[in-house]
């Protein structure tokens, strides 16, 4: 029925491979500060798109793409800082609904300053030239960049994993998400916690942005496109659960990459389709806990 | 003298809202801006239903905006049909059964899940109506929608010049507004005021919560899909954007902006980002920027949005 090879389905499950990284990592950081403060960040895509903005004139200063590698998730993960210590905090008490729409509204004010900065045209950013190329797999070439990017979302997985499981800080993290209560009447300092959880996922949204730039291109509305996916990645794993945001997000990246291949004006739906089958089967998500901020 | 218009206001709403739009087209620049501030009332008061009195935060009512603006647009220029009355029947019941299945599944999750898949299911939409484009005119939008003569008993009325399609909108919202008072003065709009308050002690009570969150999303879909009927007639042309998803974020901002949960609010809301819309687009190119800020600024400063902080003010808290 399909002509097609071994070699070109396998580098559609890679190309899956890859889109699925990002979208981990976005998840990744949405699910973390949702499961501690029970915040949705809208403006986590927007956010990523700054990563790749920021990135791309961090390129062109340094001209070190190690360096900006490291700089401009720091920059973006300080932004996310800022806009927990002045924004989200001053919505405490209030409705969940009330940081999803202020986070909406700074995502519009994003988008468009981003417009009058970098101008209203896409950018282009080439793969840095230590990772251009193509590696021979043994059945197929595969962009060097591309591998490069799925191994560094799982450093990152495994940081995160042994940040959250094996340090004080990621202790309380768990507790926090647990029973915020209880945690503050043992003496934490939540606020704290909270923004440092707002600026690491923030942070890793910057990455994202600065890791997919070279692979999609730069454009103002590159996050509007991917926070829907992420929402979906989150519904289908569960808010706030980790394994469930890695499961559902790689899960997402192959049916997308899939799709794409074997029916291309399907992809886009077909996502919303796997979300509203697992609403169906499994309301709480794959691995979703019900109850929580419900 | 505002206190004094402002509470003879929220006494009498309907009449406010017939006499207001009776008088509101010879004071703006021109009829069309007065007709837009009607619809996107209406659209408004749509999604107002939903979550300023159910409590319930869509960010798709887009969905049911363009499933009512193309399913009118498509039996006009598709199917070929002869009535207007016919075309918004179509596009009203599209919207609805679209509520009906989308909001069945969305409130399967509860809270701030709900949001985020209302987004879904609108993009959803957006991206069928995108691909399709033998039925919807894909990126181009669904063109030659023609505006026929408006059928009543026993003679017909050409609704091509500007003022007589408003008089046509300012009738059907008046109507649609009288309904929307009825559903909520009515048993079933306090149960839903109920469940925004305090949605356990609702079940408590032996309310069925989530069919009349479901009601609720029904009733707003029609509401937000008679506005798309009336849209798709005003510009006869339905741009794919309709359905996108930065139309639920003007519902929302709109809403938000006049006071969620007020009656007059959604149209105070339409009027205020409309004409904001107009005046600073022509000034700066970057006008979404500010219009972000003073949304922004509102949900930090004054959640009760214009209409609602001035209620607040004539009215001190009571008891």
């Amino acid at each position: 029925m399909f002509d097609i090879t071994f070699a070109a389905l396998a580098a559609q499950v890679f190309t899956g491979l890859v889109l699925g990284g990002i979208l981990v990592l976005m998840a990744v950081g949405l699910s973390l500060i949702f499961g501690l403060m029970t915040v949705v960040n809208f403006s986590h895509g927007a956010l990523y798109m700054l990563g790749a903005y920021v990135a791309f004139t961090f390129l062109g200063l340094t001209k070190s793409f190690w360096l900006t590698l490291i700089l401009a998730p720091l920059v973006v993960g300080t932004l996310g800082l800022l806009i927990q210590r002045f924004l989200i905090r001053r919505l405490y008490g209030r409705s969940p609904d009330d940081p999803l729409l202020l986070t909406f509204g700074l995502s519009l004010v994003l988008v468009e300053s981003v417009k009058v900065v970098w101008g209203k045209v896409g950018l282009t950013v080439d793969p840095p030239r230590d990772l251009a190329g193509a590696v021979n797999l043994g059945f197929m070439n595969f962009p060097v960049y591309r591998l490069f990017v799925v191994a560094v979302t799982a450093v990152v997985l495994i940081g995160l994993w042994l940040f959250l499981e094996k340090t004080n800080v990621g202790l309380i993290i768990r507790a926090g998400t647990r029973d915020p209560l209880m945690v503050r009447a043992l003496g934490v300092d939540l606020g704290r916690i909270w923004l440092l959880v707002f600026g690491l996922g923030v942070g890793l949204a910057g990455l994202a942005g600065v890791l997919a730039g070279p692979m999609r291109g730069v454009y103002a509305e590159m996050g509007v496109e991917i926070i829907i996916e992420c929402f979906v990645v989150v519904v289908v794993g569960g808010m706030g659960s980790l394994p469930g945001a890695i499961v559902a997000g790689l899960l997402i990246g192959e049916i997308v990459s899939l799709t794409t291949f074997f029916a291309p004006k399907l992809a886009e739906i077909v996502v919303f389709l796997v979300m509203a089958a697992v609403l169906l089967i499994r309301p709480s998500g794959l691995f979703g806990e019900a109850g929580l901020a419900e | 003298m505002i206190r004094r218009v402002a509470a003879a206001v929220a006494a009498r709403p309907v009449t406010s809202v017939i006499v207001f739009f009776a008088i509101f087209p010879f004071i703006v620049p021109h009829t069309s801006l007065a007709t837009q501030v009607l619809t996107y009332g209406l659209l408004a008061l749509g999604f107002n239903l939903l979550y300023g009195y159910t409590g319930l935060l869509s960010f798709g009512h887009a969905a049911y905006f363009g499933l009512g603006a193309y399913g009118t647009g498509m039996a006009l220029a598709k199917l070929k049909l002869a009535s207007i009355w016919g075309a918004m029947g179509i596009g009203v019941a599209a919207a609805v059964l679209g509520g009906l299945v989308a909001g069945f599944l969305c409130l399967r999750r509860r809270g701030i899940y709900f949001a985020m898949l209302t987004l879904a299911f609108s993009q959803l939409l957006y991206f069928i109506a995108f691909h399709l484009a033998d039925w919807t005119g894909g990126d181009d939008g669904l063109r030659g929608i023609p505006l026929l003569p408006l059928g009543l008993p026993g003679f017909s009325v050409s609704l091509r010049t500007p003022f007589a399609f408003y008089c046509f909108t300012f009738v059907v919202v008046s109507l649609a507004v009288a309904a929307l008072k009825r559903i909520l003065d009515s048993p079933f709009g306090a149960v839903l005021q109920a469940i925004r308050e305090n949605p356990e002690r609702a079940a408590a009570c032996g309310y069925d919560v989530n069919r009349i969150k479901l009601a609720s999303f029904v009733f707003s879909a029609f509401f937000t899909g008679l506005a798309g009927a009336l849209e798709a007639l005003r510009l006869t042309v339905v741009p794919v954007e309709a359905l996108y998803w930065s139309t639920s974020g003007q519902i929302v901002i709109m809403t938000l902006l006049g006071g969620a949960g007020t009656f007059f609010g959604p149209f105070v809301g339409a009027l205020t980002f409309l004409v904001l819309e107009e005046r600073l687009s022509r000034l700066i190119e970057w006008w979404p920027i500010v219009v972000g800020a003073i949304f922004m600024t509102f949900v930090l400063f004054l959640p009760r949005g214009i209409w609602g902080t001035l209620l607040a003010r004539i009215a001190p808290a009571r008891g």
